[in-house]
């Protein structure tokens, strides 16, 4: 019936919002992603900016990016729009670790309104997007990432490929809505092989040199788009140049009422700003349709000889600056056992090498101003204070590095499979511990006390050479010989490390043993008609102390 | 006179975490201000014939010092002061209880209904969170980092479990009139505007039955005598 249709205005309103919500789910997935504390300020004046009522930066290269796959497109069915998230080594190698997918199915709500209720789950959806983006492991991953690997993403627009996740993949929903013109899902497919990845300090294993990976990516779609770092900031020689942020922005001013349904008000004014406001948001001119570049993904040769570089045989429309991981000038020493101190001598930007000398501050683009925040330091960065409300500073450098995307060697191989022993491999240092077992699990069965040796004796550090302590089966990781840091063997009889791995399980105290626990209860169990004796004769005074509670 | 609360329509969940002492309140955090994250708009500002247009929500990223998990949270102080304090005492009761370390803390949403007089306003909960929390006791430092991965991965199962909930997209109170607004968000926060909510807690004995429900029937079979 005509009446159900939607009108000219909703339908417009309707492809404005899921744009819309599709360039800031593509903003929140990549910066999530970026390995830094988010931190937006609320405000409770309406700016007009804020689409869906929720403050989220607009990344212009990343807009640009999403903007690029998909258009002038919207998601519907068949047609997904995904973001790819995955890792890559200084040493090259590349996995995938999760798929954002935005899709639409058929599934219409021909009775629910655009402009009020779409909105607000909109918005909702978001809001799990936000949070959800912060439970899969490569939140932890990305938040860890800059020296040995680093956070790449891509977005693509099409049919949904989770092949390269590996087996066993799982999948979370963050949410639905439902629409008069279909059901809006958007979920996440990640792959759990590096689900119990520890994030401790992990045993750095020597480069490996002399090994050849020579992999091309035999894509099923050639339109594929390239990689980008999530953590990457602006270079001078960058050909690519972004829309600038013009005075006059389409932006979503809404006003809701409360009157009935029929008289919902929803207004999307053009507003001219005076200024730039310190939040980028997007024009409105999308891209000619049709890809801007088509590329394709060429053979890339990575060796670690030093001297060769695959990046001439790349063919690139489009100016590259840097590809692969290695660069003569910077090799990329991995910090060996042995070493002192913690800071591995890699250059901080290992995978972005480039003109590299390391400045981190931004380029202004476009007149927009980023504060040029260091990303994290190579050291752990989780001590980074809790930021309060005042201090939102933008946490990302804008270098764009275009990456020719490469599947590593290894990336289907069940790396459950692999041992650490086999330093062959590329991903030895993501190598998952096995899981433990679920008697050891104090989560599961709380130690009961007392007990003579700790469950957890087979810890799941790698302790210990070839003496080590009892119980470690469970250790995938055999440690070739542990010098901690700043120790001296010639001082003490006892190194730090001996004394260490002597006193990680001391033995129990004796008052906390058995026997003694079990003679103290014989002797309650013993006292028990005593005291029962006594309770029976003053039976009589209990009584008249009831009575005085009446 | 006195009205009991109607408690039909009301949506509950219930949550279970097994956590350590020093835990509880970076868990309780996280799971709350996950929940108001969802239940919480930008501050609504009412224009003429009843059109109203709505602020702007910011978020931020909180670490755990004592859990590898971080969490999202709206961008308030003063709602993030609120929670901390509910959960503070929350965590203190817990500990002087004497008990096994079991209790559990709410945060319903309800809306307000008014009432003529004598009756006073009453509180309709339309949905009501349950945390329930067992407070477990390690022996040593390789427990202690153990359980720190443990309950990151628990949590991470609850943020999913509450966003799943969120999605089922099932009752909410209507979208207020200016009048009505107070009756169904807390307008009280300069910067953002949660449902109406209230938060309490109850600290379990060892028999299982909360402290208060004992005393009570202790009182009460004892005055039967």
């Amino acid at each position: 019936a005509m009446d159900t249709d939607l009108s000219s205005q909703d339908r417009k309103d309707l492809d404005k919002f899921i744009k819309f919500f599709a360039l800031k789910t593509v903003q929140v997935i990549v910066q999530a992603r970026l390995g830094e504390k988010i931190c937006t300020r609320s405000s409770s004046s309406p700016t007009g900016s804020d689409w869906f009522n929720l403050a989220i930066k607009d990344i212009p290269e990343v807009t640009h990016e999403a903007k690029k796959a998909l258009a002038g497109q919207l998601p519907a069915v068949g047609r997904s729009m995904c973001v790819e998230i995955s890792l890559k080594t200084s040493e090259g190698d590349s996995m995938e670790l999760e798929i954002w997918c935005l899709e639409m199915n058929e599934k219409c709500d021909k009775e629910i309104k655009v402009s009020y209720t779409v909105y607000n789950r909109l918005s909702l959806l978001l809001k799990s997007l936000l949070a959800i983006t912060r439970v899969t492991p490569a939140y932890r991953l990305s938040r860890k990432q800059g020296h040995e690997y680093v956070i790449l993403y891509r977005i693509y627009f099409g049919e949904v490929q989770l092949s390269g996740l590996g087996e066993g993949f799982q999948t979370v929903r963050v949410g639905t809505v439902g629409t008069p013109v279909g059901t809006i899902t958007l979920s996440c497919a990640y792959r759990i092989n590096l689900a119990f990845m520890s994030t401790r300090q992990f045993e750095r294993t020597p480069p490996i040199m002399g090994i050849i990976i020579d992999h091309f990516v035999d894509r099923p779609y050639p339109s594929s788009s390239p990689m980008h770092p999530c953590n990457y900031r602006a270079g001078e020689d960058n050909g690519a140049v972004y829309p600038s942020v013009e005075d006059s922005q389409e932006v979503c001013t809404t006003s809701f009422s409360t009157s009935p349904p029929s008289q919902c008000v929803f207004t999307v004014t053009k507003a001219h700003f005076q200024t730039s406001p310190p939040v980028v948001t997007d024009t409105l001119k999308v891209p000619v349709t049709g890809l801007a570049f088509s590329h394709q993904l060429s053979s890339s040769r990575l060796s670690y000889q030093p001297a060769a570089l695959g990046v001439g045989s790349a063919d690139m429309g489009y100016p590259v600056l840097f590809a692969g991981g290695l660069n003569a000038a910077h090799p990329h020493q991995l910090i060996g056992p042995g070493k002192e101190g913690g800071v591995p001598p890699i250059p901080s930007q290992p995978a972005h090498g480039t003109q590299a000398d390391q400045d981190r501050m931004c380029t202004p683009l476009d007149g927009v101003h980023y504060s040029a925040a260091t990303p994290s330091s190579s050291e752990d960065t989780e001590t980074v204070s809790n930021s309060s409300e005042g201090k939102c500073g933008s946490p990302h450098d804008l270098l764009e590095t275009i990456f020719i995307r490469k599947v590593g060697a290894f990336v289907n191989k069940p790396i459950n499979q692999v041992t650490m022993a086999n330093l062959d491999i590329p991903f030895a240092m993501f190598a998952p511990k096995n899981v433990e077992l679920e008697d050891n699990d104090p989560m599961v069965n709380p130690p009961d006390s007392p007990e003579t040796e700790s469950p957890l004796q087979g810890s799941l550090h790698s302790e210990g050479s070839s003496g080590s302590s009892a119980g470690n089966t469970h250790d995938d990781f055999v440690m070739i010989d542990f010098k901690p840091a700043f120790s001296k063997d010639d001082i003490l009889p006892m190194d730090l490390g001996t004394f260490y791995r002597e006193f990680q399980n001391p033995p129990q105290l004796s008052s906390l043993s058995i026997d003694i626990g079990a003679q103290s209860m014989a002797e309650d169990l013993d006292s028990l008609p005593e005291k029962l004796a006594v309770h029976e004769k003053n039976v009589r005074e209990f009584d008249a102390f009831v009575e005085t509670l009446q | 006179p006195h009205r009991p609360t109607p408690t039909m329509n009301c949506r509950a969940e219930v949550l279970e975490v097994s956590v350590e002492g020093r835990q509880v309140e970076e868990a309780m955090l996280a799971v709350l201000h996950t929940v108001l994250l969802h239940r919480s708009t930008g501050k609504f500002h009412y224009k003429k014939e009843g059109t109203y247009s709505i602020g702007t929500v910011g978020t931020q990223d909180v670490d755990c010092d004592f859990i590898d998990f971080a969490y999202v949270r709206v961008s308030s102080e003063e709602l993030d002061r609120a929670l901390r304090k509910a959960v503070g005492e929350f965590k203190d009761a817990l500990r002087n209880s004497g008990s096994d370390g079991m209790g559990q803390i709410s945060l319903e949403f309800y809306q307000k209904k008014k009432s003529r007089w004598p009756f006073s306003d009453e509180c309709i909960p339309w949905e009501l969170w349950t945390i329930k929390v067992n407070v477990v006791n390690l022996a040593n430092e390789q427990e202690r980092q153990i359980c720190r991965e443990k309950v990151g991965e628990k949590l991470c199962e609850k943020i999913i479990n509450i966003v799943e909930v969120m999605n089922r997209h099932e009752y909410l109170p209507k979208m207020p009139t200016q009048s009505e607004v107070d009756n169904v968000f807390d307008t009280s926060l300069k910067d953002v505007q949660p449902y109406l909510y209230k938060i309490s807690y109850q600290i379990t004995d060892s028999l299982g039955s909360s402290v208060t429900t004992t005393m009570r029937r202790l009182i009460k079979d004892t005055l039967a005598l």
